[in-house]
């Protein structure tokens, strides 16, 4: 008996559990699935917390009933991977012995990472997003709040979701004009990059829908300390930003199993052939979703979209063939912009965010990088496609080559 | 001491050198001249860093790779290199554009 095992069950490693279920002959093969927490978080839900659009227990459901039954469920962390003698050992004890390895381990926040974030002001007048815990504690905080200066805060790249800062300040806008307050707010985006994206068709589209709604941005702000008794941030070049209220992207970085085990980059995350999904070091070892270090972005339509091409090349692999299959880097976004619109993008590693529409020349329905109702309706129903097709195992009609079609160049 | 030409040395539109085996320590010296930076030993030791992280890995190191594997600190790196010194100390190294910068 062979073992397949796969560490993480978050959308990457619970998607190709469920694929390798079907694929891999049952007499042959045992499909392992660890992971640390039991609960799966939709995480693009997180942003509609802090913002009262969505109740905790939207986002939260446990693992275990999206796991096929074939497949062997464990909880628990990990201590080591050794891929030179492929095997991984668990806390709990065990050691399991693999013949192809998926890491699917994501990427999670470290906010300790800056100097002073965790000092004082954590999570009572500085929050995160990017926890289920930290966007509840921010909306709880937002009920009670008077008004002030709010900063947003990117502190480096690369970040999961890079439109999620853009979404969260754009809500909050709408937020404040709802309650009759945005007078009393002074909205500021302190960025890393030198404008409002990674790219530059995007970065002037959502330049002009920030100044559109009186949000300062700083560009080229790259931080190096807070300091919550003063309550100001300051980058490396000596800048200073006094904030009432300060929501952080902290550093986001892969699990720190592979920096003991010596597999990962600097920020813990491991290096993949960007077209195979292949682990650049190990031929048994594939990396899938936020944990790869891949230049495409760290969302789940990534995942979506690696996922029909890892299967094929683990497949072919197994049977000692050339890998056929080739990833594009295709990624597609949707940005919420309050008042119940969104704007989208959809991009790959080699072609950057462009205008028109998708996924359908000419009739869309969706427009990209332009805001419209129906991108936000489209928005609200990914989370039941996500919950009832995506982690079930039911193809989602969205292609994984990104397309010209529709787009205006 | 007149320093070298650029006239012949190729950069790309963001102002890398397109051709990173071209480079020598006096292209470095004419490609900080023209960004405003005055090479000190503390910046050649970034530079050659950073070209000895390229010769083995191909790629340009990102700042975190920099202050991790060197005794220069973000704080120092920052006076050396003003505005970002990943991207500018890459420049001048002849190297392309570090791949955290995307």
């Amino acid at each position: 008996m062979k073992t397949f095992l796969i560490l993480g069950a978050g959308t990457a490693g619970t998607m190709i559990a469920i694929k390798m279920s079907r694929k891999l002959d049952p007499q042959e093969w045992k499909i392992i699935l660890v992971d640390r927490d039991q609960n799966h978080y939709y995480q693009p839900g997180f942003i509609f917390l802090p913002f009262g659009m969505h109740k905790p227990q939207d986002v939260v459901k446990p693992k275990r009933s999206f796991v096929p039954r074939r497949v062997e469920f464990i909880l628990s962390d990990i201590e080591l991977v050794e891929p030179e003698n492929s095997r991984v050992k668990l806390t709990n004890g065990r050691e399991i012995p693999y013949d192809q390895l998926v890491i699917a381990t994501g990427t999670d926040i470290h906010p300790e990472q800056t100097e002073g974030m965790l000092d004082g002001g954590w999570r009572k007048n500085i929050f995160d997003f990017y926890s289920f815990e930290g966007s509840v504690a921010l909306g709880e905080f937002l009920k009670h709040w008077q008004g002030g200066r709010l900063v947003l805060n990117i502190t480096e790249m690369p970040i999961k979701c890079p439109v999620a800062p853009l979404e969260f300040i754009f809500l909050a806008d709408w937020y404040f004009k709802q309650r009759g307050m945005r007078d009393k707010v002074e909205l500021i985006y302190a960025t890393p990059l030198s404008g409002a994206f990674t790219k530059p068709r995007a970065a002037a589209a959502f330049g002009d829908m920030l100044s559109k709604r009186g949000i300062h941005v700083e560009a080229d702000f790259n931080i190096a300390a807070v300091d919550s008794s003063r309550q100001i941030i300051v980058s490396w070049d000596e800048r200073e930003i006094p904030y009432d209220l300060l929501v952080t992207i902290p550093t986001n970085m892969g699990a720190e199993v592979f920096e003991r085990s010596g597999m990962g980059d600097d920020l813990n995350y491991v290096p993949t052939d960007k077209a195979t999904l292949r682990s650049k070091n190990w031929e048994n070892v594939w990396v899938m979703g936020d944990a790869t270090d891949l230049p495409s972005s760290k969302a789940g339509s990534v995942v979506h979209f690696q996922l029909d091409v890892i299967t094929e090349n683990i497949l072919a692999a197994i049977k000692g063939q050339p890998l056929p299959a080739a990833f594009d880097g295709h990624s597609l976004c949707y940005i919420e912009s309050g008042d119940h619109k969104a704007a989208m993008i959809d991009f790959n590693y080699d072609t950057e965010p462009l205008p028109g529409v998708y996924p359908l020349p000419v009739v869309g329905p969706f427009s990209l990088l332009k805001e419209t109702t129906i991108n936000h309706w489209g928005k609200l129903a990914f989370r039941y496609m996500y919950w009832d097709m995506m982690l079930r195992g039911i193809p989602v009609p969205l292609p994984s080559k990104m397309s010209m079609a529709g787009k205006r160049p | 001491m007149t320093t070298v030409s650029l006239e012949n040395v190729k950069f790309n539109e963001e102002g890398y050198m397109v051709d990173p085996n071209a480079w020598t320590p006096e292209i470095a010296k004419a490609i900080a001249e023209r960004e405003g930076v005055v090479l000190t030993d503390r910046h050649w030791v970034v530079i050659n860093y950073a070209r000895a992280e390229f010769k083995a890995k191909g790629e340009a190191p990102t700042l975190r790779n920099i202050t991790k594997n060197t005794d220069v600190s973000t704080k120092e790196l920052y006076a050396l290199f003003p505005g970002g010194p990943a991207k500018l100390a890459a420049k001048i190294a002849g190297l392309g554009k570090p791949t955290g910068c995307i």
